[in-house]
């Protein structure tokens, strides 16, 4: 399947969030992996047309990232 | 607090308006306020007489929640009685905060024009909504958006991070390496601190930089009319040292030349300033 180029930043996004996740400690890494997963799973709903959310989703997205990816966060819920 | 304190005065103006015009009057003693309340007493009593009570206005105010993100923008009107409202746009948006929809989300702070908080586009216009008054004439609706061309984070909240990463971008402080003469402060003299005026006024409240097509089009590189004018600010002091470095960090051709003197800023500026010829300084000083 062809994937449009907002479909490929999402992906993209997606990709980044794991790669951080192997830069936390060990023992925790299982839990940002899988609030990365359900961060995305919450809004997997939605319609692959309704571009403005989509784009406000991946720019709150990166926000997150860019908050959790800082060293000094060890852990999450 | 502020919210609460402002919604029981709210009230309390409702059931009781002398009661609370002593109050103001006695912790306030400045001419203005009791001019004000004078007026809107003598409007109040001019309006029992003839009957006519409710001077209603709409105003419809662009919503947007950012937990619904699938859900699209939409105007939302809201009906308020003006012989019970404060006299600014401000007013107007607190109370209906307090009164009719708790949901509304806007910045606001100082209710005086001094922090740039409550910037937003009011009637087309780029303006602070606490130095707009609503015109009590014109019945029209009155319609309320968040700064255009901003990322909305709720309602009539603009995302302003790029904004002031510029402003960072730009280092807005003094920078010296000799130290003062006399070793205390770095004096001035005050035709050098006249070069001043005009531009240390600005509160950054982004309404001309969100004003300028050229901006909206190049908000990335282009750093818009309220950087440029405290870069210009920074450029003009006489006390800063670091004039070439900042000269040569506006040298190319997006910074400072996206400015195509659409004077846009200018003209909405809400305190009166002049970004654009700002701006224009800037440029001579590169030419020469």
């Amino acid at each position: 399947m062809r994937l449009s180029g907002l479909q490929k930043e999402v992906l993209s996004l997606y990709r980044q969030c794991l790669r951080e996740c192997r830069k936390k400690p060990s023992t925790r890494r299982d839990h940002f992996q899988v609030f990365a997963r359900q961060e995305f799973e919450k809004n997997v709903k939605i319609d692959k047309r309704d571009f403005s959310a989509i784009e406000f989703l991946l720019r709150k997205g990166r926000r997150q990232l860019e908050i959790y990816s800082s060293p000094g966060v060890k852990d999450i819920k | 607090m502020a919210t609460l304190r402002s919604s029981a005065s709210a009230l309390v103006g409702a059931v009781s308006r002398p009661a609370l015009r002593a109050t103001t009057a006695k912790t306030l003693p400045s001419l203005a306020v009791r001019g004000m309340a004078q007026v809107t007493d003598a409007q109040q009593t001019n309006q029992t007489a003839s009957g006519d009570k409710a001077n209603l206005k709409t105003f419809q105010i662009y919503r947007w929640n950012p937990d619904t993100p699938t859900e699209k923008p939409k105007m939302q009107s809201y009906t308020l009685d003006l012989n019970k409202t404060g006299p600014m746009v401000l007013d107007a948006l607190i109370r209906i905060k307090n009164e009719l929809d708790p949901t509304l989300t806007f910045r606001r702070s100082c209710r005086e024009g001094i922090c740039g908080s409550c910037a937003m586009n009011i009637n087309g216009t780029n303006t602070l909504a606490c130095l707009c008054r609503i015109p009590p004439e014109n019945s029209a609706d009155m319609k309320i958006y968040p700064l255009p061309h901003t990322y909305v984070v709720k309602d009539l909240v603009p995302d302003l991070t790029q904004f002031y990463k510029q402003y960072k971008s730009i280092k807005p402080y003094l920078q010296r390496d000799t130290p003062a003469e006399d070793g205390k402060e770095y004096r001035q003299s005050k035709a050098d601190r006249k070069k001043l005026d005009g531009l240390y006024e600005c509160i950054l409240c982004a309404c001309c930089s969100t004003s300028c097509p050229s901006y909206w089009w190049n908000s990335e590189e282009y750093l818009g009319p309220a950087i440029l004018l405290q870069s210009y600010r920074w450029l003009v002091d006489s006390r800063d040292e670091k004039t070439a470095q900042r000269k040569d960090a506006l040298n190319n051709s997006m910074s400072l030349y996206r400015c195509h003197t659409i004077l846009n800023c200018t003209r909405t500026c809400p305190k009166g300033l002049n970004p654009g010829l700002a701006i224009a300084e800037i440029k001579k000083s590169m030419a020469f």
